[in-house]
């Protein structure tokens, strides 16, 4: 695994929130093809991390490479190293004055010129994918959280992206409708979609995922597979998080 | 002073009871005053200086239509400037740029203090501050810059906060999509923060309409006289207020069908949601 270069490579990143050190000195890298899910208390860092992969915040040092490309050099063209990658939030971000089919056109009709047919076509194959090809007219506000999820999954995938981000993706969706999301995640990383998700879905790390990624206080604590972080974990804060997290009613 | 259990002591009368009674004593207030008025009214005066069905006629027939053309094409013109402008204003107060955040600022805050009739006389004398300026199309070059710089003013600050209301995720999932920072603004941002506009914006279109009553000043012929100077010129040269009275109904021809249609608007708008 380790002998191709990483899709995926970040070196001695920091970030601050004023004089909040959110991320400490990050060294972090995923293999073309690799699951990695990112968990940790809230405010351990680990959506600032994501975010730092495209950019979405700059950090203060450190490099960020992706797919060869780095985005921490100022002359780097921001937008066409963003096109590879794509992001699904926490909250959605659906376009609300657009349908579902042109939620995932308008990138591709005005960042890639690609014409209306031709994006079309695309979008459509993408909402088939993510099992909404009976939706395309819809607007975000007439679906459900579940399935305006999977709108956002193909609109990003759309881009054709060579990584995905997921950004907490299940974590404003009612209970019942979590299943939905993640089977159509579990299948994208079956095809062999680069994936990192920040989760609080411990099962799904553990079924999905090729490596656990745990961070607390702004670094990364430990990492590995999922059956030795998730069932051995070395340090005691994973060993306290997993407790909490996996117990929750238990005092 | 009641006891600790009064809560529990029931009210002498109940609150639907005291609500009826309150309401028919506001309506017989009501029914008070224009009685009053009806009666204390010289109503054969009102008709002859205030409604002459004569020239209520005469009104309607020789230049009203006129008037109320030429009101709406210096609106119209006035506010699309100041549309423009005003986005633009607004894009410069939310600019990382200092200087054109202060500019912007400076201008907002300079021609929203400043009364309309005052820049309409600035305007009408700026020829001779720059001899030789001609503002193209006379009077409409003059009449729409003037309005356009006034309104685009109020319009910027509703278009900035309107751009504000518009969720940051919005920009971070187009920006993630490769968008760059001006394509997010202008296909989602924009879109996005007009629909919460229309209410804001409407009001400033009223406003404009009533402050094209002010384009007398700039000196106009006959055939480009607007409702209000048309009404008093006609008004003048009767020595009676009607053709003023018919004028002013001419603003509401204006007014009502927009607040219909953008009521429409705004229902069609929040169904997409």
């Amino acid at each position: 695994m380790t002998q191709a270069e990483p899709l995926v490579d970040i070196r001695g990143l920091n970030k601050y929130f004023g004089h909040n050190h959110v991320l400490r000195d990050i060294d972090f890298s995923v293999a073309r093809g690799e699951v990695v899910c990112v968990i940790g208390p809230s405010g351990s860092g680990k959506s600032t991390l994501l975010r730092c992969v495209n950019m979405l915040e700059t950090p203060q040092s450190g490099t960020v490479r992706v797919n060869g490309r780095e985005l921490t050099d100022p002359d780097c063209d921001i937008d066409a190293a963003r096109r590879q990658i794509g992001m699904v939030f926490q909250q959605f971000n659906l376009f609300p004055h657009h349908n579902a089919l042109d939620n995932c056109t308008l990138a591709l009709t005005t960042v890639l010129k690609n014409k209306r047919e031709v994006a079309e076509r695309i979008a459509r194959e993408n909402l088939e994918r993510v099992g909404l090809a009976d939706k395309l007219d819809a607007y975000p506000a007439r679906l459900s959280g579940g399935q305006q999820q999977r709108v956002a999954i193909a609109r990003a995938l759309s881009m054709d992206p060579a990584l995905m981000l997921f950004d907490e993706p299940t974590s404003a969706l009612d209970p019942e409708l979590v299943g939905e999301v993640l089977s159509v995640m579990r299948r994208l990383a079956a095809e062999g979609m680069t994936m990192i998700v920040v989760t609080h879905e411990i099962a799904f790390a553990r079924e999905v995922a090729d490596r656990v990624v745990f961070m607390d206080g702004g670094g990364i604590v430990e990492q590995g597979p999922p059956a030795t972080l998730l069932s051995a974990p070395r340090a005691a804060r994973t060993r306290d998080f997993l407790k909490r997290v996996l117990v929750p009613v238990a005092d | 002073m009641t006891t600790r259990q009064s809560g529990e002591a029931p009210r002498r009368t109940s609150p639907r009871i005291r609500a009826r009674r309150i309401r028919a004593v506001q309506y017989a207030l009501l029914v008070a005053v224009v009685v009053a008025a009806g009666l204390s009214a010289d109503w054969a005066q009102i008709g002859r200086s205030f409604f002459d069905p004569g020239l209520i006629r005469y009104t309607v027939m020789h230049g009203l239509w006129l008037a109320l053309w030429n009101t709406l094409v210096y609106t119209a013109g006035g506010f699309v400037l100041g549309l423009v402008a005003g986005t633009l204003l607004a894009m410069m107060r939310l600019s990382d740029v200092g200087p054109y955040r202060w500019l912007a600022t400076v201008y907002i805050e300079f021609f929203r203090g400043l009364p309309a009739l005052v820049v309409f006389m600035a305007f009408s004398l700026l020829p001779l501050a720059f001899p030789g300026l001609a503002m193209p199309l006379p009077p409409y070059g003059t009449v729409w810059a003037a309005l356009g710089i006034v309104g685009s003013a109020y319009m910027a600050e509703t278009i900035r906060a309107g751009i504000q209301a518009v969720p940051r995720g919005q920009i971070e999932a187009a920006r993630s999509l490769g968008m760059s920072a001006s394509q997010a603004m202008w296909r989602i941002t924009l879109p996005q923060a007009f629909r919460i506009m229309i209410p804001p914006l409407t009001n400033e279109l009223i406003m404009l309409i009533k402050d094209s009553s002010l384009v007398f000043i700039v000196g106009l012929s006959a055939a480009n006289f607007d409702l209000t100077k048309f009404g008093r010129a006609a008004a003048n040269s009767n020595v009676n207020i009607t053709p003023l009275v018919v004028a002013g109904l001419g603003y509401l021809i204006i007014t009502l069908p927009l607040s219909i249609i953008v009521r429409r608007m705004e229902a069609a708008a929040s169904r997409g949601r």
